[in-house]
């Protein structure tokens, strides 16, 4: 267990002063409801790009990576840089510009622009169960680990971060959300900065680290540098111990699943869509790209180092459990914390867990609140009327409320993942499945403007049946629950169609064959179905019906497409350097 | 939005860098507590950089402002 001083108490209170005060400061500009929902659309674009990266580096995204250092070493930067910096320059270049000029306020409201009524009805309500669960599991994730960690009562972690999270995002609402989110990716970094150093020095740099590593990689079965490289054993799986071959990481990862997640996820998209012109939207998933490439050195270099150092001191690295048959890799970070930090920076480094905690969920909560008050409140329970003020008002206090409504249901949500913990990840790794269809559909809907909304709605909803269908007939190896695969055979008593040797392919694999049943019934009915809408009503929604607007930047590296080659060509550099 | 994020970054971090630097001075004398950071008062070191980075800030702060009027 961990023990805190006074000074790391400090530090933590100094922290939720300032996160309150944020969100104290803006609430007298919360006026309307596109304010507290839309952030007004006035963000900078450098402010909106690191929320646009911090909403994302939640606190089970951290823990988790470092623990994926320890269990797959250097492959684990794949989810950094294949599987994500394309799809981030994607969405910039050709996805944001259509997103921000649609004046759609949530991607489920782009879907109704574009297709119709049904194909947002689905994705927001999908969107809304998904954003709850995600934000309950972590919490319940992060109070599990304050009680097991610094033995702090469960109920109270839970409550009171909670309740942090809910003032500030009540008082403030996306703005305030965002503008935490950017203070929170700097105490995040400079938090964690002490472990990727002195875990370095420990082992010799990274020479060092290759030496002290050798050993134990081989009396794996691996070449002795499989953890430090990337690409170079994904020949074949059974050489890399990710234990998935290139084509699965490429096609599976760095297309279909990264894709699905970055261009089409609306807790993700939001921040972009919140920038202060159509320029800097553009920008803003360029400007998180450039740090984005940078993060697996803070979080996983630490857990590679952690193979080694647990290893010469199995007691420091105790609370992993890897002499147990489920050693706990998530805690990888907490042993390294508690292995390298002096009280003081303790303090500061269990702060950035919190930090990191609170990004996330502030992302769900406030994602949360425009699908639901948008999409569903106002398209289903209570539509516009023609007093536009009254109207204005009147969404203001259901987006307050429903930040409430938002963060209890979490916090239930949180309670039930307590209970039910394979259950709840169950239901995630379900949800999830909708998002390569969807990317599917909303690409499709861009680039091509034969694509009808009957089509739209059948592919997408196909689409996530069929990667039930997947998931529920296959298994990855060794499974012993019906939770990671194979319920549907099991059900049914009839044999599984497919073993995965690792739980990773069989996820690649579900969200490529999602992918490919919605592009094939998407593309195939819209050739029978009849357009539903006009070529002046897809204005500004498809590529081809759009007119080329030149945007005139002075300087050049202010430019989207010289910084979105700077971001390729620093990413290839990184993949050649660490192939 | 009305605010500059870079205020209470810059406010936060100085904060921080003083209270870190000054606790790591003040501690410097204990050997057994920096054993585990490779005896290395790293708070000293964060605390200074914090510091810089903190007051950085605020001083882009600063230059921004003098640049509108």
């Amino acid at each position: 267990m961990l023990h805190l001083e006074w000074i790391d108490y400090l530090i933590m209170v100094i922290y939720f002063v300032f996160v309150l005060g944020i969100g104290w400061v803006l609430k007298k500009h919360m006026k309307t409801a596109g304010a507290f929902l839309e952030a007004g659309r006035s963000m900078p674009a450098w402010v909106a790009g690191l929320a646009f990266i911090s909403t994302n580096l939640g606190a089970l995204e951290v823990m988790g990576m470092t623990g994926s250092g320890m269990k797959y070493g250097m492959l684990t930067t794949h989810f950094y840089w294949i599987g994500a910096i394309p799809a981030m320059i994607f969405l910039a270049l050709f996805m944001m510009p259509f997103y921000y000029g649609s004046k759609a306020r949530s991607v489920p409201e782009f879907l109704k622009l574009r297709y119709d009524e049904k194909t947002r009805g689905l994705n927001a309500i999908l969107f809304a169960i998904m954003t709850i669960l995600a934000s309950g599991i972590s919490m319940y994730a992060l109070a599990l680990l304050m009680n097991s960690v610094l033995g702090w009562d469960f109920n109270v972690s839970l409550w009171v971060s909670a309740i942090i999270v809910l003032v500030y995002t009540y008082l403030g609402g996306l703005s305030s959300a965002i503008y935490n989110e950017v203070l929170q990716f700097f105490i995040i970094v400079i938090g964690l900065l002490p472990l990727v150093i002195l875990a370095l020095m420990e082992v010799g740099g990274w020479s060092g680290l290759k030496e002290h590593l050798a050993p134990i990689v081989e009396a794996k079965g691996y070449a002795s540098d499989a953890y430090l490289t990337t690409w170079k054993y994904t020949g074949n799986m059974k050489g890399n111990p990710l234990g998935v071959e290139w084509f699965g990481i490429l096609f599976g990862l760095g297309f279909v699943m990264s894709f699905g997640y970055w261009c089409t996820n609306f807790l993700i998209v939001q921040r972009a869509m919140a920038a202060e012109s159509k320029a800097a939207a553009i920008k803003v998933p360029l400007i998180g790209a450039l740090p984005k490439m940078f993060i697996p050195f803070l979080i996983i270099v630490p857990g590679i180092a952690a193979i080694w150092l647990s290893s010469i001191h199995p007691d420091a690295f105790k609370i992993l459990g890897l002499d147990s048959a489920h050693p706990r890799y998530d805690y990888t970070i907490i042993a390294l914390l508690q292995y390298y930090l002096p009280t003081g920076l303790l303090g500061l480094g269990i702060t950035a867990l919190l930090a990191s905690f609170m990004s996330g969920m502030a992302g769900n909560v406030s994602a949360f609140n425009t699908v639901w008050t948008y999409d569903i409140y106002q398209s289903y329970i209570r539509p516009v009327t023609k007093d536009k003020e009254g109207d204005d008002k009147h969404y203001l206090t259901v987006g307050k409320i429903t930040t409430i409504a938002g963060v209890l249901l979490s916090i239930a949500a949180a309670y039930i993942a307590g209970k039910f913990g394979n259950i709840m990840d169950f239901l995630q790794t379900i949800f999830a499945m909708i998002n390569a269809p969807l990317f599917a559909v909303i690409f499709l809907g861009m680039f091509w403007k034969r694509t009808t909304g009957h089509a739209a709605f059948v592919g997408l909803l196909a689409g996530f049946f069929v990667a039930l269908l997947h998931h529920g007939l296959t298994i990855p190896f060794g499974s012993d629950t019906m939770f990671k695969g194979g319920w549907i055979s099991n059900m049914m008593g009839i044999e599984n169609i497919y073993v995965y040797p690792v739980e990773m392919a069989q996820n690649f694999w579900t969200a490529i064959f999602a992918f490919t049943t919605a592009v094939s019934l998407t593309v195939g009915l819209s050739f029978v179905t009849k357009q539903q809408k006009s070529d002046a009503e897809l204005t500004g929604l498809v590529y081809s019906l759009t007119p080329r607007v030149k945007v005139h930047v002075d300087e050049w590296y202010n430019r989207p497409v010289v910084l979105a080659v700077i971001v390729g060509v620093i990413m290839i550099g990184l993949s050649i350097i660490f192939w | 939005m009305g605010l500059d994020i870079r205020i209470p970054i810059g406010l936060m971090f100085t904060i921080f860098g003083v209270l870190i630097t000054l606790f790591g001075i003040f501690t410097n004398s204990n050997a057994d507590m920096y054993k585990k950071s490779l005896d290395i008062n790293m708070n000293i070191w964060m605390g200074i950089s914090m510091l810089v980075f903190g007051l950085f800030m605020l001083l882009l702060v600063k230059l921004a402002k003098k640049n509108t009027k």
